[in-house]
């Protein structure tokens, strides 16, 4: 666990001093709500109920920025090298990188998610909470699938492309089951939300397992 | 004789394109080998594959008597590699650097050894600045502090005086001179034919993924051959 660790305190003390990755997410994020709630809002599509979609597009767009920044910090002065020459177990290093990038991408969220409640006229009770589960949930699956993604897209030219085009069809399930649950949350129809949440922990546990077994393939050249 | 690195019939592909056709060397402890080559020789490539960042298509290669394919983990802590890229964080300190890569590496990160080391390096006024604040020179001498401190037996440098002024070169020249008083084993790929011969005990002139020429430092073949195939660029 010590490289797991090292690697999350050194991303932490990064961002401490740049302040590039959390903030990116957090003003990307917000700046999604908030446009698409006031578009939705004076378009009159208030019959139909997109505040989960709404929700997770935000966090999805809000992650593949996250995502790319935690690859450019790799990527500058070709650090990836660095760690890859450490005597330690490569799926080690992926975890240590998915664990930086879930604490970014869950701070950032979570301040995203108070945004969305006020919005969105969500009160502040058990629904959010609820939402905050689901959230930690997708975002890990998220992070799992992105932090490999985005390794297999350093290694090419248009790697800030190549990302979201890789990034977004992988993570569908993830995305889709992510949304139904918040769904079922926000409409108070949570008797089924056991099956997609089952789901989406499965395709977490499914990508993370795969991912630190596949790492070692992924990063070398 | 003990070896710090045997390679045995290394390929690599990629593709269709061979960047190395068959390299087998061996090189004994405490040895300073320099390897010249033009562009695409499979300098950059072999040493590459020595520092277990890239897997050779076919081939057997040790370091240290450790089988890299078997044993990478262990084969790592006995390799520093620093290359024109100093594979050190911009948004980090100095120390903080050294410190972080002490962890990855298991070794002491006390700040009394790793201040020590940043005043081998002459760094030790400068360890809680950004190195992002550094000048390539500078940046270079916290990479060759990052390559000595987990203590390697085996050091590899591809094209380290890319980039560097004069006192830069200077201070990257004593600590090999150092390296080597350590009794260490130095492997460095130049395009510069007075850097590279200036401590070298062996020389290996590459050309096309294969080892054309391998001879003591002073064998005046060297020049020859790196005057033919290098400077003007005639194929064998």
């Amino acid at each position: 666990m010590k490289p797991v660790v090292a690697i999350i305190h050194k991303d932490v003390a990064i961002e401490f001093r740049n302040k590039e990755s959390i903030s990116s997410m957090l003003w990307f994020g917000l700046l999604v709500l908030v446009i698409f709630s006031f578009s939705f809002d004076s378009s009159g599509a208030g019959d139909v109920d997109i505040r989960a979609g709404l929700l997770w597009v935000a966090f999805s767009f809000a992650g593949i920025l996250g995502l790319n920044r935690s690859l450019s910090m790799e990527s500058d002065n070709d650090c990836l090298q660095g760690l890859l020459l450490a005597p330690v177990d490569r799926g080690d290093l992926y975890l240590g990188k998915v664990a930086g990038n879930l604490v970014f991408s869950l701070v950032a969220e979570l301040i995203i998610l108070p945004v969305f409640a006020v919005l969105q006229h969500v009160h502040f009770d058990w629904k959010l909470l609820a939402i905050a589960g689901i959230t930690v949930a997708g975002t890990l699956g998220f992070v799992s699938i992105g932090t490999t993604l985005s390794m297999i897209s350093a290694h090419t030219r248009m790697k800030e492309v190549i990302l979201p085009v890789l990034q977004i069809p992988m993570t569908l399930p993830v995305i889709l089951c992510a949304v139904t649950a918040t769904d079922m949350v926000l409409k108070n129809e949570t008797a089924g939300i056991s099956f997609p949440l089952s789901v989406l922990g499965l395709f977490s546990i499914v990508y993370l397992t795969a991912s630190y077994f596949i790492f070692e393939y992924v990063v070398e050249e | 004789m003990k070896l710090a690195l045997e390679s045995e019939d290394i390929q690599k592909k990629f593709g269709h394109f061979t960047a190395l056709g068959g390299v087998t060397i061996q090189v004994p402890r405490g040895e300073f080998v320099t390897l010249f080559g033009r562009n695409g020789a499979g300098k950059t490539t072999f040493l590459k594959i020595a520092a277990t960042l890239m897997r050779p298509t076919d081939g057997s290669f040790r370091v240290e008597g450790i089988d890299i394919r078997k044993e990478p983990e262990r084969a790592r802590r006995q390799i520093g590699f620093l290359s024109h890229n100093t594979f050190i964080y911009r948004d980090l300190s100095a120390i903080e650097n050294l410190r972080f890569f002490c962890r990855l590496y298991g070794a002491d990160s006390s700040d009394s050894r790793l201040m020590g080391l940043l005043e081998r390096v002459g760094l030790r006024r400068r360890a809680n600045d950004t190195v992002r604040n550094f000048s390539r020179g500078l940046q270079q001498r916290v990479g060759i502090a990052r390559v000595l401190l987990h203590d390697p037996q085996l050091v590899l440098l591809d094209e380290p005086y890319t980039g560097l002024d004069a006192q830069a070169v200077t201070m990257l020249n004593d600590m090999l001179d150092e390296i080597v008083k350590d009794g260490r084993t130095v492997i460095l790929t130049t395009h510069d034919l007075e850097q590279g011969l200036r401590a070298a005990t062996r020389v290996l002139i590459m050309d096309r993924g294969k080892i054309v020429l391998s001879a003591e430092a002073h064998d005046p073949e060297i020049r020859a051959t790196y005057s033919r195939l290098i400077v003007t660029g005639a194929r064998r």
